[in-house]
């Protein structure tokens, strides 16, 4: 075949660079931004690629709110959008994130965690954003989750983050962490025939057909861009089928659960995991992010010595990937999650574990990476 | 009143959210009045007008008029009016806030709005207070009113719309009122057809919340206070410093005629993009 | 591109205080390394708030095979541009690495067995232009490491620098490669190539 002959581009790039290249494949043309460490570079190269990209536009915003509103805003005019942030700017996202939840709007926001709480260690990384990735904003509400622990999976997991965002019309949010975000490494670009790249529904029937909010088969109703001739009505305030502002129990919870179904119903499809050397192993380390490069060393070392130990990296943190853990923890008799936090993903793992095997948690709030030795020695002693 | 009722099928919800939920007396219907009256004068298509609305009394004016609308939150809708107008350019963007929406919560994105002159038209319904959580003072509450939060009077003073617009950089900058409909009509078609960013500060009455807490007795004494206490700038001028403290002048503080970002932008993506086509087509 | 000698985690830190371009040493490393020799290379880096004057330092991991860990464990060679990185990160040596110091700023070096070229006094003497210190060591990192090749070096250069500043950069890397090789002819054959995982697990 032809295509096995082509020579994919290389680069050396930062994950934060490699966001940007993914977020271009997958089709991204606008970002609202506000500068923040260890996130920056993403608003950098973006504010010099997106002026070469076809109608692309790039803008920098007063604060992390109108960023949000701001790309909240292109999208609904028909574009596929991004922001980026570390800690101090997600907690301030989370009003209109909580807006883009409840008008079910696609965007893709990417975190890059970094010690906390408040200003904390913006040069230092942290996993201290996993529950406020899924709980952040008031209300109950799906979300998507992702992260990614290498800088080729930086490319990768932007573009699985726009086809989610798109596909299930949701606001998915990447979370990296400065380790990630700041590593350099090589990645190859894949051609863009190589990917699937999916589009937002646009609606099949005429204007005055169209139902704005309207139940479909897969929960996902389309979404036509403003100005197209489909006049409709978006507000975060509870709304009916048409659009329009209603507090019936009825109304209010029919839209509530459409919302909850649409991410539900698609697990199979959301939970990306990776499973290293699973088959056998008797002690399971559950890691993500910079972490899970660690623990991959540590398995590593460990099956070197005999020990049954297997590595399962969770790519998908919400929807929690629950199938690919409860097998693994009747089959295991230790599950060991390391992460940069006091244990907010752990929490997860023992609710899904729910008794059945063992589970420890390697927790470090430093501004320090967990390193494979110290999840060695728990492999060992466990 | 056949022209009423044609202008009503067909720019209102009628069929879908009406009665609206505005007080007897209250003002923001005759803005939406002479919105639409604008829209219709100069011929827009109702599919190119987003209209973006924040929170409270002014932010529910999206719901009842069929262009495409968006009520956002609290103080952010130029926000995402911003976003939406340098995503398509084309569109008409027509942001609604209060004085709470526009000068408290949302005054950085006021300012910063202006001060980067993205091509909107910003109409800011002042009436002095926050009407739909009951009556509590806004920045624009002038000193000594009583509200819910200001029991014994607002000891704080009050921003005035107008400066602020014009000091943060806005093209276009003008004042009118509830009671002088014909003149609102002009400033809003004057706005909507001038490019930057474009404000409207409407002074619009709050009877149920605002007024019967501050001596007017009547929805009625609250519009004769409009007409006799403002004054068209132009006379306003010619009056002497006391006299000037009364009054409020309305009419068209600026217009510059500034060309918006989202133009502007476009014009230095279509120069790098040449530049770049020139270069690949030299190697 | 010709068969390279494998590696299996060979790690390298960088150090020194912000300003004397350590951050760009590493970058260009890093890429020649992934991009012309074909190795798995990892580069992260430790900075302060200040942009100058701080303590400032590029880690790298260069391997034959995928690395997981991205951070070194323990070091194959410390290149040390001030006498406090010199001191801080002497210790994570590993005992059959190699120090490299600038013998302009590090007068004291921790042990007698160590690598020294006079880098900020070459650049100031030499080039005339001191910013040029970092392309000096790296001429001679391209000397010291027998795994990264001098043309290689030579060529990323021109795709990393601005156009206005190459000459003298490509004169700066060409005195640093040539004073280390005239000072240390068989440096490149003292590397035993140990893997850090030994030293890692016999802790």
């Amino acid at each position: 075949m032809a295509t096995k002959k082509r020579k994919r581009k290389e680069l050396f790039a930062l994950g934060n660079e490699a966001v940007v290249e993914g977020a271009l494949l997958a089709g991204c043309s606008f970002f609202a931004g506000y500068p923040i460490t260890p996130s920056t570079e993403i608003a950098e190269v973006m504010s010099q690629r997106l002026p070469f990209v076809h109608d692309g536009v790039f803008i920098q915003m007063e604060d992390e709110i109108a960023s949000m509103g701001a790309i909240i805003g292109a999208s609904l005019a028909g574009r596929k959008t991004m922001t980026a942030t570390s800690g101090p700017g997600f907690s301030l996202m989370q009003e209109n994130l909580g807006y883009a939840c409840m008008t079910e709007v696609p965007l893709v926001l990417v975190n890059v965690m970094r010690g906390g709480p408040s200003t904390g260690m913006p040069t230092s990384p942290a996993q201290g954003d996993v529950q406020q990735a899924r709980w952040g904003c008031h209300g109950d509400h799906p979300i998507i989750v992702l992260s990614a622990c290498n800088v080729q999976e930086c490319l990768e997991m932007t573009i699985v983050a726009f086809n989610f965002a798109e596909k299930y019309r949701t606001p998915v949010i990447l979370l990296l962490d400065e380790i990630t975000a700041h590593t350099r490494e090589k990645i190859s670009l894949p051609f863009p025939d190589e990917l699937e790249i999916l589009a937002r529904v646009a609606p099949a029937m005429p204007p005055e057909w169209y139902i704005s909010y309207e139940e479909t088969m897969r929960g996902v109703p389309p979404l036509p861009p403003l100005g197209s001739g489909y006049r409709f009505h978006v507000t975060g305030l509870t709304h009916d089928k048409n659009g329009f502002p209603t507090s019936k129990p009825d109304e209010v919870k029919a839209l509530m659960y459409r919302q909850f179904r649409k991410i539900d119903q698609f697990f199979y499809d959301i939970q990306l995991v990776d499973e290293v050397q699973c088959e056998d192993a008797e002690i399971v380390v559950v890691a993500y992010g910079c972490v899970a490069r660690s623990a991959e060393l540590a398995v590593h070392m460990a099956r070197e010595r005999g020990v049954k130990a297997g590595f399962l990296k969770l790519k998908t943190l919400f929807p929690f990937p629950k199938s690919a853990l409860q097998p693994l923890a009747r089959q295991c008799r230790t599950i060991i999650v390391p992460e940069m936090n006091m244990g907010q993903l752990s929490r997860e793992v023992k609710r899904v574990n729910n008794g059945l095997a063992q589970v420890q948690t390697i927790n470090r709030i430093d501004g320090q990476i967990i390193t494979p030795s110290e999840i060695f020695k728990s492999i060992m002693q466990a | 009143m056949a022209q009423v009722t044609e202008l009503i099928h067909n720019y209102l919800r009628h069929n879908k959210k009406f009665p609206h939920v505005y007080c007897a007396g209250c003002g923001h219907g005759i803005v939406l009045g002479s919105l639409i009256r604008s829209v219709h004068g100069l011929g827009y298509s109702k599919d190119d007008i987003v209209l973006v609305a924040g929170i409270g009394c002014s932010g529910r004016m999206a719901v009842y008029v069929d262009f495409n609308t968006v009520h956002t939150t609290h103080g952010r809708a130029l926000t995402f009016a911003t976003g939406i107008k340098m995503a398509n350019p084309k569109l008409k963007v027509i942001v609604v806030m209060g004085d709470g929406d526009a000068m408290a919560i949302g005054g950085n994105h006021l300012i910063h709005a202006a001060r980067r002159n993205i091509g909107l038209t910003a109409l800011v319904l002042n009436n002095n207070i926050y009407g739909m959580t009951g009556g509590q003072s806004s920045p624009t509450s002038p000193e000594g009113t009583v509200s819910a939060t200001a029991p014994f009077g607002q000891l704080e003073r009050s921003f005035d719309i107008v400066d602020m617009a014009i000091t943060s950089g806005a093209s276009y900058v003008a004042r009118g009122t509830v009671m002088h409909v014909p003149m609102l009509d002009g400033l809003i078609s004057d706005a909507l057809e001038k490019p930057g960013f474009n404000l409207v500060e409407i002074l619009t009455p709050c009877h149920t919340q605002y007024g019967r807490k501050n001596k007017f007795k009547t929805v009625v004494d609250m519009y004769t206070w409009y007409k006799t206490n403002t004054m068209k700038r132009e006379l306003y001028a010619q009056k002497s410093p006391e006299e000037q403290q009364k009054l409020t002048p309305i009419g068209v503080f600026r217009d510059e005629g500034w060309p918006g970002l989202e133009t502007r932008y476009a014009q230095l993506r279509t120069k790098l993009q040449e530049q770049e086509s020139c270069q690949s087509s030299a190697n | 591109m010709s068969k390279q000698r494998e590696l299996n985690r060979f790690e390298i830190r960088l150090s020194g205080t912000g300003g004397q371009g350590i951050l760009t040493l590493g970058k260009i490393m890093g890429q020649v390394l992934a991009l012309d020799h074909g190795f798995y290379a990892t580069q992260t880096q430790s900075y302060g708030p200040e942009a100058r004057g701080g303590a400032s330092r590029a880690d790298l991991v260069v391997s034959s095979a995928p690395i997981s860990y991205p951070k070194p464990v323990s070091l194959d060679l410390l290149v040390a541009l001030s006498q406090e990185a010199c001191n801080l990160y002497f210790c994570n040596l590993k005992p059959s690495g190699f120090l490299l110091v600038d013998t302009t700023l590090v007068t004291q070096t921790p042990s007698n067995i160590f690598w020294g070229l006079p880098f900020t006094s070459l650049a100031k003497d030499k080039i005339g232009l001191p910013q040029t210190m970092n392309i000096i060591c790296l001429g001679a990192l391209s000397h010291f490491l027998p795994f990264m090749q001098f043309t290689s070096v030579k060529k990323a250069l021109a795709g990393v620098l601005p156009a206005k500043i190459l000459a003298i950069n490509t004169k700066a890397l060409t005195l640093g490669y040539s004073q280390a090789k005239k000072l240390y002819p068989d440096a490149s054959e003292k590397w035993t190539f140990s893997s850090p995982m030994m030293t890692e697990s016999a802790q």
